[in-house]
């Protein structure tokens, strides 16, 4: 039978703070981090807003110790700088005690270097610093994460689209269950890349103003960056130590939407096959969930098919929800990692986040979120969704321990 | 619970579609790397899906449908993949339009197939599969975190009837930037001889191959999938030997009871010594080598894997993997011990069934 | 504009790497986004992109597209009233 997976630790860089506090004191007086682009030059600059960290890559080091940037990806930093916050915040000062891994997430790896290196090797392929397309695939902001921390006993990154750190933290507490692992660090990190701006760009789903999710008037969505990282923990790590942990990882569910590479099917069947799933495993009733942190992106493709997929999983009576995305834009691979973190902040906090740049719900849905913060509610369980590119939809179940 | 290979599908720079490689048909390549004998792809990916797919994704889509159809099975219970370096081709094109065309008039199909996952979730809207879906990413420990994961799910009674896989796909604009890292040699030429003569750099190469894998032996079962291991940066080549040891400890097994080694040295002179030293305790045991056919890629183990579980399957050991031992008795025990450049460290443990 | 469908019709052969068709097999009232040519979303924004660059004509929105790529000769007739030619 396996066991029970806890959260003791949370770690999250992001536009809307540096860290847990800075996230928190954002996330309640509602101040949105989307606003313009100052770190990539692009001919798209002026018009799309972005969610940014606001550290340049060697104020970001700075904050590590780190002399020698080279070394690192933008990734890499907002990773380490995540991961290490989680593993402080859970207290753990000698990780060798306990078996114990890492599995971090990313889309973009390394890629805004890549592309540096790629204009200068395009049209000669002994040009480019090699220094730049060094650090371009996955894995290697995983391992930079891994080596700061001191983890070695299993270290791999997931990489499905914007699902990715919600499926890293899904396959973290598998390890544990299956008692292959007693912790697991677990999340995700993206930076904002040349690529990802023209590539949702060539798809037509950027606003040129700050997104409006589950509004009727969405016009797509904004892009940000950061990384949010929770350490997963075993009942019999948390009975040992004493410590009260966040909360317990009550659920999951991955399920694939089969239908388009990018687009959701209209009923959102994915999403409901999901969100079902991790409720089925948390042996919870729809009408426990307290709170939704959705995937919302402000697409007309997702917010659509998500909401007739809540509607449908929640037989019209849909808890509590919002998208965070408008605080913090779509930080892509972080996040599930990112949000996983905001969600366990709802329930330490016992508040409602609201869904900014709400005016008027999406005609067919006429579903309204939580539109200003609400505090002392009960949230005793949330539930956090992710979904990505290739119809990759996950969902995770927090609950109260 | 144990786990079998109930199905293989493999694509490869050798005869691994038709069987041909048992049968001696070595293929052997001048060039700057191996390359995947491509099948007639039309055979396994309708028109609409074809049109759009980069070549790993036709590979991937290939070796998946093979796999299934020597399994006998039309839906996986769960689709999971591992990759070091994801839908190159895609993200080269990509790219190159960003920077030809200055960021303007870009079309998108480049970019929505350049995700890392795209394999995966071609397979799944082929199949109309909606179950769990997953790729990793991580150098040389992408296809070994896909079986762990695999494993985990059989054992558990997550998932049954899994669909597995690795690959990967190289490019010559990733070759041109990989020679320059000193990865790779200028071409793979000589390539059969790669042992004999050592250099700095290995061959590339890549390839795709798909595993069908479920608690219930079947009448169609290739061997057991005992176990897989993963080390990190070990201290030293004594850690890595360690591990193998336990390894075979914890699953009941003595040195003298593995009677095929399938090691991943691949050419390179700063790296292979690592082998010789950590497989020492081993040098009794008949010994496979299998990178001169497949070529070095982060994925590379799936081939080897592929190669166990024929050999287990037909109890016959083809005298040109062989560095030594001979062919006369069949295995029962093959350990795979690969590194990608002396970081990730990989082992896996097939045994007869 | 009889020309223009036929050239169009290469054209988007060409960009969405119809390989099983050719010009004849297309019927340009037919509906491009119905049940024959199975073309989706991502197929029209490689229209969009199509009608930019050899036409110089943008559209704004995914929307709009879809509209104007009802058949071949819809798309002909908007090439033809927005062309700077």
């Amino acid at each position: 039978m396996p066991g029970r997976v806890f959260i003791t630790g949370i770690g999250i860089i992001s536009a809307i703070g540096d860290n847990v506090a800075e996230t928190l004191t954002s996330l309640i007086i509602g101040k949105s981090g989307i606003g313009k682009n100052t770190h990539i030059e692009s001919q798209y600059k002026e018009i799309f807003p972005v969610g940014e960290v606001n550290k340049g890559d060697h104020e970001l080091a700075g904050v590590l110790g780190i002399n020698d940037i080279r070394e690192y990806t933008r990734t890499s930093l907002l990773g380490m700088i995540a991961a290490k916050e989680a593993l402080s915040d859970a207290g753990l000062t000698d990780i060798s005690k306990a078996g114990t891994g890492l599995i971090s997430a990313t889309s973009v790896g390394g890629m805004h270097r890549s592309e540096m290196f790629y204009k200068d090797f395009l049209n000669n392929h002994s040009k480019g610093r090699l220094m730049n397309i060094i650090h371009h695939e996955c894995g290697d902001s995983t391992e930079k994460i891994a080596d700061i921390l001191g983890v070695k006993d299993f270290v791999s990154t997931v990489s499905t689209a914007c699902s990715s750190s919600a499926n890293s933290i899904m396959a973290g507490a598998r390890l544990i269950k299956n008692g292959k692992l007693q912790r697991v660090i677990a999340g995700g990190t993206d930076s904002l890349t040349l690529f990802t701006i023209n590539g949702f760009n060539s798809l037509m789903i950027l606003d040129k103003n700050k997104c409006r999710p589950f509004d009727d008037t969405r016009s797509g969505l904004n892009l940000g960056e950061g990384a949010g990282f929770v350490v997963l923990e075993s009942e019999e790590m948390v009975i040992k130590s004493g410590k009260k942990p966040y909360c317990e990882l009550k659920g999951y569910g991955n399920a694939c939407d089969a239908y388009h590479q990018t687009a959701s099917s209209p009923e959102g069947n994915g999403a409901y096959l999901a969100m079902k799933k991790a409720l089925d495993m948390s042996s919870l009733k729809e009408s426990d969930i307290d709170y939704i942190n959705v995937h919302g992106t402000g697409t007309q493709n997702n917010d659509l098919s998500e909401g007739k997929a809540m509607l449908r999983l929640f037989n019209g009576k849909v808890p509590p929800f919002s998208s965070t995305k408008a605080y913090t834009g779509h930080t892509l691979g972080a996040s599930g990692g990112i949000e996983a973190v905001i969600s366990v902040l709802a329930m330490k906090e016992n508040i409602l986040f609201p869904g900014l740049h709400f005016t008027t719900p999406i005609k067919e849905l006429g579903m309204i979120p939580v539109i200003t913060v609400q505090t002392n509610c009960k949230v005793n369980h949330v539930l956090s969704n992710s979904f990505g590119f290739g119809g990759n939809n996950s969902s995770l179940i927090f609950s109260q321990s | 619970m144990n786990v079998y290979i109930n199905g293989i599908g493999c694509i490869s720079p050798q005869s691994s579609t038709d069987g041909g490689l048992f049968s001696g048909d070595i293929k052997t390549y001048e060039g700057e790397f191996l390359q995947c004998i491509d099948p007639d792809y039309k055979l396994y990916i309708p028109p609409t899906m074809a049109r759009r797919a980069g070549r790993i994704i036709k590979m991937g889509a290939a070796a998946a449908r093979i796999c299934l159809h020597d399994a006998d099975l039309a839906m996986p219970g769960a689709i999971i993949t591992g990759t070091g370096m994801g839908c190159i081709e895609d993200t080269e094109n990509f790219l190159t339009e960003i920077i030809l065309n200055d960021e303007k008039m870009l079309a998108p199909t480049a970019f929505i197939q350049s995700t890392h996952n795209t394999a995966a979730a071609q397979i799944a809207i082929l199949l109309g599969c909606n179950n769990y879906n997953m790729t990793y990413v991580h150098r040389g420990f992408s296809f070994e975190s896909a079986l762990v994961d695999s494993m985990m799910q059989v054992d558990q009674g997550e998932s049954e009837n899994i669909l597995t896989g690795g690959l990967d796909e190289m490019t010559p604009g990733m070759f041109a930037i990989s020679r320059r890292l000193g990865i790779f040699r200028n071409s793979c030429s000589g390539h059969s001889a790669l042992f004999t003569k050592k250099a700095s750099g290995s061959i590339a190469g890549e390839g795709a191959a798909f595993f069908l894998l479920d608690g219930q032996q079947t009448s169609s079962s290739y061997c057991r999938l005992e176990a897989v291991e993963m080390l990190y940066k070990p201290d030293d080549e004594k850690e890595i030997t360690g591990k193998i040891l336990k390894l075979l400890k914890d699953h009941s097994l003595r040195i003298e009871d593995i009677d095929l080694v399938i090691s991943g040295v691949n050419g390179d002179e700063r790296f292979d010594g690592i082998y010789s030293s950590v497989l020492a305790p081993f040098k009794n045991c008949r010994l496979a080598y299998y990178k001169h056919l497949c070529g070095e890629y982060h994925t590379s183990s799936a081939f080897a894997v592929w190669l166990a579980a024929m050999i287990l399957k037909k109890n016959q050991v083809p005298s040109f993997l062989l560095a030594h031992g001979d062919i006369s008795t069949p295995p029962a025990n093959v350990l795979i011990y690969n590194h990608y450049l002396g970081s990730n460290h990989t082992f896996i443990l097939l045994r007869k069934c | 504009m009889e020309n223009l469908i036929e050239e169009l019709k290469a054209e988007i052969i060409e960009v969405l790497n119809l390989e099983e068709m050719d010009i004849t097999n297309i019927d340009p009232d037919e509906p491009l986004f119905g049940d024959k040519f199975g073309l989706s979303s991502i197929d029209a924004l490689e229209l969009i992109v199509l009608l930019e660059r050899k036409y110089n004509i943008k559209i704004e929105s995914a929307e709009e597209g879809k509209k104007i790529f009802h058949t071949v000769r819809t798309m002909a007739d908007y090439i033809m009233q927005h062309s700077n030619k």
